[in-house]
C-alpha cells in the first residue's frame, strides 16, 4: 500500500544501555558556561582555569590560586586551624560548616599566609567561594586582620584575592563588624606606608566589596567577575529599575572608575611582579 | 611633506627644488653641484630666518600640530615598566587624562598627563584632551598614592583646557580643579611639570603645581585659549591671532614673567619632526630636576613649591613703599 511508504515505524528497537551512561567518568569533561564548548577538565586546569575557547574565567579555589601565583614551595600558611563558633546558636550552622569542610578540605572561606612572588615577599589572603559562598564571618575577619597585621609588622606588601557572597548571615551583626575590623587594620597598615593590592574575583559582593576588597592602593578584577554591593535582584525589586546587561561586571566597574585595571588571569602574576618591583625599587640619581 | 604649516611653505618649496635638481643630475649629464650647494646654503639661512623668528601665532600652530607628540608618546620613550591605572574611584575613568606608575632610570615615579587623540576616533574617546572632573580626581588619586609611597610626580601638560560642558559642571569641575591645586601644595615629594603642547587654563594648572615647571620651546600656557580670549575681549573669536600676540602665552614670555623655570629646546621645526630626539631633550631636563629635588626633604619641597607660587603676581604695594 502506498501508505506504507510514509510509515515511520522503526524496524529495530533500541535498548537503552545502562553502561554507556558511565563511559565518561564524572569530572573528566567540563562545559564552558559561556561558550558552551565541552573540554577536558585537565586542559582547563592547565590553562589556569580559563576557557581556551572564549576566555571565560572559571572560579579558582584558594589553594589553586596560591599555587598559581606564589613561587613554588614558598608559601607558609597562617592560622590554618582557626574555626568558627556558633555565636547566635543558629540552627544547622555547625552542620553546614562541617559539610563544607568536608567538601572543600578547608577550615574556612579564606586562606592566609606569606610567601614570595617573583622573589618579592608578600603576605597574601585568598578567599574561596566554595566554602559557604566565601561569606565573611568572625573567622574570615580575624584571619584577614591578623594577616594585615603580619604584613605591617614585617613591612611587606599585602595582597588579597576576594571571592565572597558578603557577610555571613549565620553570625549576624558580628559578621557586619568584621568589615570595620578589617578596614581599620588596613588603615593603620596604609598609614605606615604599606602597599595594598586587591584583586576581586567572581563574585565579590556585599560586605566584602564594601570593606577590604575596595581599599587597595591598586584595585583589580578578573574579566567578567560580578562585583557590587546590593545584588541585581534586590535593586530591581526595590526600585524597579531596569539594569544594563553588563551591570556590576568587572568591565562595568572599570568604566565607572572603580578599578585600576581588569586583568586577565594570564597577566596577573607578571603585573603583580611589575608593581612589587616598582614599589621596592630605590634607584639612584647618580647619572 | 605631510602636515606642513603655512609659514613653512618657503622652506618646503626650496627643499622640493633641491630634491628635483638632485634627481635631475642623476639622469642628465650636467653638473649642477655648485648650484645645489648654493641652494642648500640658502635653505639653511631660510630655516634659520623662519624658525628663529617664529611669531606667537606660529608657535600656537606648532603646538596644535596634529602630529605633535602626546603624553603617551613621551611616556613610552622616557620610562620603563609603565603601568597605567584607571579610574577616580568615584564616577568614571576619564581617558583625557592618563596616569600610572613607572621607572625613570631605575627610580620609581608616578607619571600623569592629559592625552589628546591621534585621529578623530581616538579624539572622541579622549575628548580632545579636555578633561572632565573625574580626570582631575583620577590624577589626584594617583598623586596621593605617589605621596604615600614617596615617589616623585611627573606631569605632562597638554590640553586646550577644562571641558566646558553640562556634565562637567554637574560633577563639580571647579571643585575638582581647586582640590588639585590645594592638595598639590601639600605633597612632600618632588613634582615636575612639563607643558608639551597647549597649556590651557585651569585644566592645565590642575596638573601644574610643581617644584619645577618646564615648557617645550613651541608650547603655550595661558589663562584661556587665544580664541576664547578674543571672544571675551573683543567678542570675535576670529581675532585669535591678535590675542595670541598680546596675551604673552609662549614659553619665552612665561620664562620672562617668571612663571616657568626653564624652556626645553625643541627639534628644529617642532617636536613632531623627531620624537626620539625631543624625548632626549626632555630626559635631560628630568634628570637635572630629579637630581636637584630628590636631595630636598619633604618639608623643603613643600616650602620650595609654596615660595615659587607665592612670588608670582604683579602688584604695586604702596604700604611696603611707605614703611621702607
Amino acid at each position: 500500500m502506498i501508505k506504507n511508504i510514509f510509515s515511520k515505524k522503526k524496524k529495530y528497537a533500541s535498548i537503552p544501555s545502562g553502561h554507556a551512561k558511565y563511559d565518561v567518568p564524572e569530572g573528566i569533561m567540563t562545559k564552558c558556561p559561556k561558550c558552551k564548548k565541552i573540554m577536558y577538565s585537565k586542559e582547563i586546569e592547565k590553562n589556569l582555569k580559563v576557557c581556551n575557547n572564549c576566555g571565560y574565567h572559571f572560579q579558582m579555589g584558594a589553594r589553586e590560586r596560591i599555587a598559581s601565583l606564589l613561587d613554588h614551595g614558598s608559601f607558609l600558611e597562617y592560622d590554618s586551624d582557626m574555626r568558627s563558633e556558633n555565636p547566635l546558636n543558629f540552627e544547622g550552622y555547625l552542620e553546614k560548616l562541617e559539610k563544607d569542610k568536608e567538601k572543600t578540605k578547608l577550615n574556612e572561606a579564606v586562606v592566609t599566609g606569606e610567601g614570595t612572588i617573583g622573589g618579592f615577599p608578600v603576605v597574601i589572603a585568598v578567599m574561596d567561594a566554595s566554602f559557604r559562598m566565601g561569606s565573611m564571618g568572625s573567622v574570615v575577619g580575624e584571619k584577614i586582620t591578623r594577616a594585615i597585621e603580619k604584613a605591617k609588622k614585617k613591612n611587606i606588601p599585602f595582597i588579597i584575592f576576594t571571592a565572597s557572597g558578603g557577610a555571613r548571615m549565620q553570625e549576624g551583626v558580628l559578621s557586619l563588624m568584621q568589615m570595620a575590623k578589617t578596614s581599620a587594620a588596613l588603615k593603620l597598615f596604609s598609614d605606615e606606608g604599606g602597599l595594598i593590592i586587591s584583586v576581586m574575583t567572581h563574585p565579590t559582593t556585599g560586605g566584602v566589596s564594601a570593606s577590604f576588597a575596595s581599599l587597595g592602593d591598586y584595585n583589580f578584577a578578573e574579566p567578567g567577575a560580578l562585583i557590587g554591593f546590593a545584588g541585581r535582584r534586590i535593586i530591581e525589586q526595590t526600585i524597579r529599575e531596569e539594569l544594563p546587561e553588563d551591570f556590576q561586571t568587572a568591565e562595568f566597574l572599570l568604566k565607572h572608575g572603580q578599578l585600576d585595571s581588569v586583568l586577565h588571569r594570564h597577566q596577573l602574576r607578571d603585573t603583580l611582579i611589575n608593581l612589587l618591583d616598582i614599589h621596592q625599587a630605590k634607584g639612584d640619581v647618580d647619572w | 611633506m605631510v602636515g606642513e604649516l603655512e609659514f613653512e611653505k618657503p622652506i618646503i618649496e626650496l627643499k622640493k627644488k633641491i630634491h628635483e635638481l638632485k634627481e635631475f643630475t642623476k639622469t642628465a649629464d650636467v653638473d649642477l653641484s655648485a648650484e645645489i650647494e648654493k641652494l642648500e646654503t640658502r635653505l639653511k639661512n631660510l630655516e634659520k630666518e623662519i624658525y628663529d623668528h617664529l611669531s606667537p601665532w606660529n608657535r600656537v600652530q606648532i603646538a596644535r600640530h596634529p602630529n605633535r607628540p602626546t603624553t603617551l608618546d613621551y611616556i613610552e620613550l622616557l620610562f620603563e615598566n609603565f603601568f597605567e591605572c584607571h579610574g577616580d574611584r568615584y564616577f568614571g575613568d576619564d581617558e583625557a587624562i592618563v596616569g600610572g606608575v613607572a621607572k625613570f632610570h631605575g627610580i620609581p615615579v608616578t607619571v600623569i598627563g592629559q592625552q589628546r587623540g591621534k585621529d578623530t576616533k581616538d579624539n572622541i574617546r579622549r575628548n580632545f584632551g579636555m578633561p572632565h572632573p573625574e580626570g582631575y580626581r583620577k590624577a589626584l588619586r594617583l598623586m596621593k598614592q605617589a605621596n604615600k609611597f614617596n615617589r616623585p610626580i611627573i606631569t605632562f601638560i597638554d590640553t586646550k583646557g577644562a571641558y566646558p560642558g553640562k556634565a562637567a559642571e554637574e560633577r563639580g569641575q571647579s571643585e575638582a580643579i581647586a582640590r588639585n591645586l590645594f592638595e598639590m601644595a601639600g605633597f612632600s615629594v618632588p613634582i615636575i611639570c612639563i607643558v608639551i603642547g597647549e597649556g590651557g587654563s585651569g585644566g592645565a594648572l590642575a596638573l601644574g603645581v610643581g617644584n619645577h615647571i618646564y615648557m617645550l620651546e613651541n608650547s603655550t600656557y595661558s589663562v584661556i585659549s587665544p580664541e576664547g580670549a578674543a571672544a571675551l575681549l573683543w567678542k570675535d573669536a576670529g581675532l585669535a591671532k591678535k590675542a595670541a600676540e598680546t596675551m604673552k602665552i609662549t614659553a619665552q614670555d612665561l620664562k620672562e614673567l617668571g612663571v616657568i623655570d626653564d624652556i626645553i629646546p625643541e627639534v628644529k621645526g617642532g617636536a613632531h619632526r623627531d620624537v626620539q630626539l625631543q624625548a632626549k631633550h626632555i630626559e635631560q631636563a628630568l634628570k637635572r630636576s630629579l637630581k636637584e629635588l630628590t636631595n630636598m626633604s619633604g618639608e623643603e619641597l613643600i616650602r620650595h613649591r609654596y615660595e615659587k607660587f607665592n612670588s608670582i603676581g604683579a602688584v604695586i604695594d604702596e604700604q611696603v613703599t611707605n614703611t621702607q
